[in-house]
């Protein structure tokens, strides 16, 4: 039994918002991998919960005429992981999703919880992030958009009000038209695991030259990051392996991970440039 | 030897009863009026309780009662799951109580709470408070040892539990290394690692109507698990009944008494209502048993050619907060120290076995082998790389000579197949072409091969007692009702007691039947399933009562026959002539007289009890690849193969399945498990599953199984120790594919990527 | 705090209130008596409580009783007609992918669903739809074998 004072499950965005709004210390629950373990552990206690998992609104994925694609937040990460539209368009948000728990978490867990409990190993964030992904946030009063890069404010700490429940994750299409990207996870183990690291890189080239780049990080940090020296220094270079390697340098200015029992600081720094060299490397034929 | 059943691959007893769910484990078993236990651990991890507030919990509804030390007081007991001793100075240590107001590790027993249902039992954990007064504490054997520590148990003098010292040949050790060309110098650390069988340790008791403590629990020890509550609550004997249901893994966790006093306790306080105490995954983790961190110092002195005189070994082996399993862990290390390889001059061993403030150590599979031989087989492979010598060669040069006695007069080493294991698993590695392919290599993605060896001990004789019992009843249509005290916990014991069974008697094994659970009431006396010993010294109790019955049948049958007894035999479930195994008649007809006819009507049954004043030794090998990438420390077993001698195998099939499951648990010891302590606060780090990593289906390579069959005299049917050996050789197999790899020397375990980071760093590597 | 809900557990619908504090898994073992659904962590770490809820496996711990309203559950209980064992369960049984058993039952949910999918399995794959249970006894190899073979028949 879980130590829960009570449940209200909310069939609608409309009647969610309403209830938040008079009940702003509700907790919202969706896929439940995060909140459950966290009264399991102790962590929430004599909880108040709003269920919103059988919203069907807030489910799939979809691509408009504009070509911008619209993710309900409570789509799980094994619908991320097949959902056509991702495969075609963002197939390292589906490389992404496919390395969250085992198949069964993601069968329930949903990338708007992953997002919204604020977690820097979040694993689909620096996807998010190398795809400047759009968060609509919306409240009984209304709603507004915030940019992913902002939505985190510290560790397990997102831009949410209270009464506020995010309801799409948003990316343009010039945000994903012409590029490659890649995804690393690196974890102890190869499955169920948290990772030490990750790492999504997002690439366009043109003439053999780097037109653009994206850069982002998980757990290298307080919340995930971009790494916008790296990626103003890689525009316009030639691809090959020496400058990869330079831009593998660079990133390592826009992190600060700190040392924990996980891993230390030192081992991050070093991963983070392994795995920014290597993901390049992969996104360019190049051999590293 | 033709045999029926025995070495055939025949399906678990308990196989359909486990793909059906319909598998009865202790939490699966329900009564009318269950009451639930919650535990308030500490939250320090060295110190006094000062102060005990239980009046918000006891508050509560559905709140019976909230039990403290006080309540407790002069309940003090040894744990751990051996056989007694009649000699005094050779019994466990006894120094745990069932609460404690002394804490000595992060998580130690302070107060328990009978409620009506599990989370009430939880939510009034929480509202008890209590107040310390902390002292330093300890997470280093070696920091508990030094001089003005704080005994962590009082009189305790340096907090050592355990001292154990073992001298062969020259006294002098080091007139010995004055006699070598060479002399090399390690130091090993293998980690505290959990157990983590999947069903968490779980007990209920109740008193029935008899005045009689039921303790149903998940146990590998039910005979012993009556003896210390008997003991410890001095009850007769006959008013302890303990249940072993069906268990879910125990690998040493379940070789101790965890949960039962305090449960029994609990039960008499709730008026003999049933009350279970059911732990947590990160309990279980936490603040049951693990296996005994160690630090160890080894030296090896060689001659030019590589030929081992001197030896020596000094452990240091952290108990944690309890004695549990005491010095025996270290003691066995020692001997199995001088058991694999000679030395020509002297071997020396000396182990601690030291309280610290980390969880307390118990059994884990394979009782202290891994440790030492993860040490020894490192050391060898750094000495053959000094040497210049092939790791294989500098082995076979240096192990035990076949027949040669046994230097501590232990052990019979009559079956010896390991010189074979080590061909076979060169030949299947492909070592001299991989030692030579691989020596030469760049770039940062980096192959290796190597090898471990090992031996291990069937049981623990002489130390202790072997002794098992079995009994059979045959049933009218001459099907066999097997019963026995042996514990099967998983590891597939009571199939191959029922094979055994059948083939003694000459029935068909389907005709063999065996009750799952365990009850002391009822069950013959077995000390349980630990030391690898169920197949060999159970088996042989099984074989005992089997040849009871079969001669018992055969004697009934010769007269009904006509026939002399000696004549005849059986032979498929039918008494068949001897000579020409033609067949007279199905045994169901001796059977189905035994229980009714009038003038001689007498059931075939035998009951016996079987003690064994032998151990031999089995024997093995693990051969692995490694591929290791140096950018990001890790490591990918490629290939992997453990070669065993465990003398004639039983059941093929459930005998790789000891092997793989062993080898995994090994590969997780090499590679990722560590139970990890905030240095800051003594705390648990990683008390769960997520945290603490044990491999996943993905972590695991494609594992390889094989067998050098000797014929073991001693034995029931030629088979030796085989449950716990898997998991002794596969960590020191890739740390060596490693050091071939990458020439790097790993000292200490887990090799996880952090761990080989630095030393790749330190190694200029990367 | 109770909800009434209506759910299909082993292909019978009932209709009951359950309380909202329930995990499913405790919604299975204690009012269904359904006691394959075993615990092993608490926190979908281990897999032992795996179920099929519709067309998918869930961790059965970490998903509360009343999610479960309007949808059909089952657990290993389901998998024979009687004496008659599932494919799955023949080869779990042949193979000796059974130790102690305590994850075998939600390994088998797993196994099933991968079954019904009529999808084809390489090894890999195999290995990457198990992936979400833990086993301490048999270091997965005779699992991999066992579900492996059952696929093709």
């Amino acid at each position: 039994m879980y130590d829960i004072e009570k449940y209200m499950e909310a069939l609608s965005v409309e009647e969610a918002l309403d209830y938040l709004a008079e009940n702003p210390d509700a907790v919202i629950i969706a896929g439940g991998t995060d909140v459950l373990i966290r009264l399991h552990k102790g962590k929430l206690a004599e909880a108040h919960l709003m269920g919103i998992g059988r919203i069907e609104k807030l489910k799939g994925i979809n691509r408009d005429n504009n070509g911008d694609i619209h993710i309900g937040p409570l789509t799980t990460y094994s619908m991320l992981e097949n959902d056509p539209v991702v495969l075609e368009n963002i197939p390292f948000l589906s490389r992404a999703a496919g390395s969250v728990g085992g198949p069964q978490i993601r069968n329930t867990a949903t990338i708007g919880g992953n997002l919204c409990n604020g977690a820097p190993s979040a694993d689909s964030a620096p996807v998010l992030m190398c795809l400047n992904a759009v968060l609509t946030l919306q409240s009984a009063g209304g709603k507004r958009t915030v940019p992913i890069r902002d939505f985190y404010t510290g560790p397990g700490r997102v831009l949410l009000h209270k009464g506020e429940m995010l309801t799409c994750i948003s990316v343009q299409k010039s945000d994903y038209k012409g590029c490659k990207g890649e995804f690393f996870k690196f974890s102890q183990r190869e499955a169920m695991d948290i990772s030490t690291l990750n790492c999504a890189v997002s690439v366009w080239v043109e003439n053999s030259c780097f037109s653009d780049m994206r850069i982002a990080y998980g757990v290298a940090a307080p919340t995930p990051v971009r790494c916008e020296t790296a990626e103003k220094k890689a525009k316009g270079m030639e691809v090959t392996r020496e400058n990869i390697g330079i831009i593998g340098k660079a990133v390592l200015e826009d992190i600060m991970p700190r040392d924990s029992w996980r891993g230390s600081k030192a081992f991050r720094l070093h991963l983070a440039e392994v795995m920014a060299v290597r993901n390049l490397c992969r996104l360019t034929g190049i051999e590293e | 030897m033709e045999f029926k059943t025995v070495g055939k691959g025949e399906k678990r007893k308990d196989a359909v009863a486990k793909v059906t769910g319909k598998a009865k484990y202790t939490a699966d078993l329900d009564m009318r009026g269950m009451l639930y236990a919650g535990i308030f651990r500490s939250t320090i991890a060295h110190g006094r309780v000062v102060s005990i507030d239980t009046s918000e919990a006891e508050a509560m509804d559905g709140v019976l009662k909230v039990v403290t030390p006080e309540d407790v007081r002069g309940y003090i007991f040894p744990t751990s799951g051996h056989p007694f001793s009649l000699d005094p100075a050779q019994r466990d240590i006894a120094d745990r109580p069932l609460l404690t107001d002394r804490v000595r590790l992060c998580g130690d027993e302070i107060a328990a709470v009978i409620a009506e249902d599990e989370i009430t039992a939880a939510k009034a954990v929480k509202k008890i408070k209590v107040g310390y007064e902390e002292y330093p504490f300890y997470l280093d054997p070696e920091d508990a040892m030094k001089e003005g520590a704080v005994e962590i148990h009082e009189g305790v003098k340096n907090n050592i539990v355990g001292h154990n010292r073992i001298a062969l040949g020259y006294s002098d050790i080091d007139a010995a290394f004055g006699k070598s060309d060479h002399v090399f110098e390690d130091v090993f650390e293998t980690p505290p690692v959990q157990h983590c069988q999947m069903e968490n340790q779980v007990t209920y008791a109740y008193i029935d109507g008899n005045d009689k403590v039921v303790i149903v629990t998940s146990t590998q020890i039910p005979h012993i698990v009556r003896r210390i509550i008997a003991n410890l609550y001095k009850l007769p004997y006959g008013k302890v009944r303990v249940i072993k249901p069906v268990i879910g893994g125990g690998f040493g966790n379940k070789q101790d008494l965890v949960l039962e006093p305090l449960a029994v306790f609990l039960t008499m306080q709730a008026g003999g209502r049933p009350v279970m105490l059911n732990l947590t995954r990160e309990e279980c983790i936490a603040c049951t048993r693990t296996r005994h961190g160690m630090r160890h110092y080894i030296k090896t002195g060689v001659r030019k050619d590589g030929r081992i005189i001197a030896r020596q070994l000094r452990s240091y082996g952290t108990s944690g907060a309890y004695a549990s399993h005491g010095h025996a862990i270290v003691g066995k290390q020692g001997s199995n120290f001088t058991r694999t390889y000679s030395a020509e001059l002297a071997s020396s061993f000396e182990g601690f076995t030291v309280y610290t403030n980390m969880s307390t150590a118990g059994a884990m599979r394979a009782y202290g082998i891994p440790q030492v031989t993860f040490a020894v087989e490192s050391h060898h492979d750094n000495i053959a790389e000094a040497l210049s010598m092939d790791p294989a060669a500098f082995r076979e040069m240096n192990l035990i000579k076949e027949g040669s006695p046994d230097p501590l007069g232990h052990v019979s080493l009559k079956s010896y197949g390991l010189k074979e294991c080590i061909r076979k698993g060169k030949e299947y590695i492909g070592w001299d072409r991989k030692r030579q392919l691989y020596s030469m290599q760049s770039g940062y993605i980096r192959r290796g091969v190597g090898l471990a060896c090992f031996s291990y001990a069937t049981g623990v004789w002489p130390h202790l007692l072997e002794i098992s019992g079995a009994r059979i009843v045959v049933d009218q249509d001459g099907s066999v009702q097997l019963q026995v005290g042996a514990a099967e916990i998983g590891q597939g014991s009571d199939t191959i007691l029922c094979q055994i069974a059948a083939e003694t008697i000459g029935v068909p094994y389907e005709m063999v039947d065996i009750e799952p659970f365990t009850d002391t009431d009822s069950s013959p006396f077995d000390t349980g399933a630990y030391a690898s010993r169920q197949s060999y010294v159970s088996g042989q109790a099984v074989k005992k009562a089997a040849l009871e019955v079969r001669e018992k049948i055969l004697e009934r049958g010769g007269k009904k026959l006509n026939m002399d007894s000696s004549e005849l035999d059986i032979v498929d479930g039918n008494i068949v002539v001897k000579k020409d195994l033609s067949v007279l008649v199905p045994i169901s007809d001796i059977t189905l007289a035994s229980y009714y006819e009038k003038e001689t009507a007498a059931p075939i049954v035998s009951d016996v009890s079987n003690r064994i004043n032998a151990n031999p030794l089995s024997f093995g090998v693990t051969v692995a690849e490694v591929e290791v990438d140096l950018k990001t420390g890790k490591i990918k077993v490629i290939d992997i193969c453990n070669i065993h001698d465990s003398g004639k195998i039983l059941n093929r099939v459930t005998a790789e399945g000891q092997v793989h499951g062993g080898m995994s648990m090994s590969l997780g010891y090499a590679l990722t498990e560590k139970m990890l302590y905030d240095p800051e606060t003594g705390k648990h780090l990683n008390n769960n599953l997520l945290d603490y990593k044990i491999p996943t289906i993905l972590d695991t390579p494609e594992l390889k199984a094989d067998f050098v069959e000797t014929y073991e005299e001693t034995a029931p049917y030629g088979n030796k120790a085989l449950g716990e050996p898997p998991t002794v050789s596969p960590a020191p197999a890739v740390r060596n594919a490693v050091l071939h790899a990458t020439g790097v020397a790993v000292s200490s375990l887990p090799m996880n990527p952090q761990n080989m980071f630095d030393a790749f760093k330190k190694a200029g590597l990367i | 705090m109770k909800k009434t809900i209506t759910l299909k557990v082993n292909g019978k619908e009932k209709t009951l209130d359950v309380d909202v504090r329930m995990s499913l898994l405790e919604l299975l073992r204690d009012t269904f008596n359904l006691t394959s659904v075993k615990q092993g962590c608490g926190e979908g770490e281990c897999g032992a409580c795996t179920v099929i809820i519709d067309d998918f496996t869930v961790d059965s711990c970490v998903y509360l009783a009343v999610w479960a309203d309007r949808r059909s559950v089952r657990t290993a209980e389901s998998l024979s007609e009687g004496e008659k064992l599932s494919v799955m369960q023949e080869m779990f049984i042949e193979e000796g992918a059974v130790q102690c058993g305590f994850c075998t039952p939600g390994i088998l949910m797993t196994a099933t669903l991968m079954k019904e999918s009529g999808k084809k399995y390489s090894r890999d794959e195999i290995r990457r739809a198990l992936s979400g249970h833990l086993c301490r006894c048999t270091g997965y190899q005779k699992i991999i074998d066992a579900v492996g073979k059952g696929l093709e028949k």
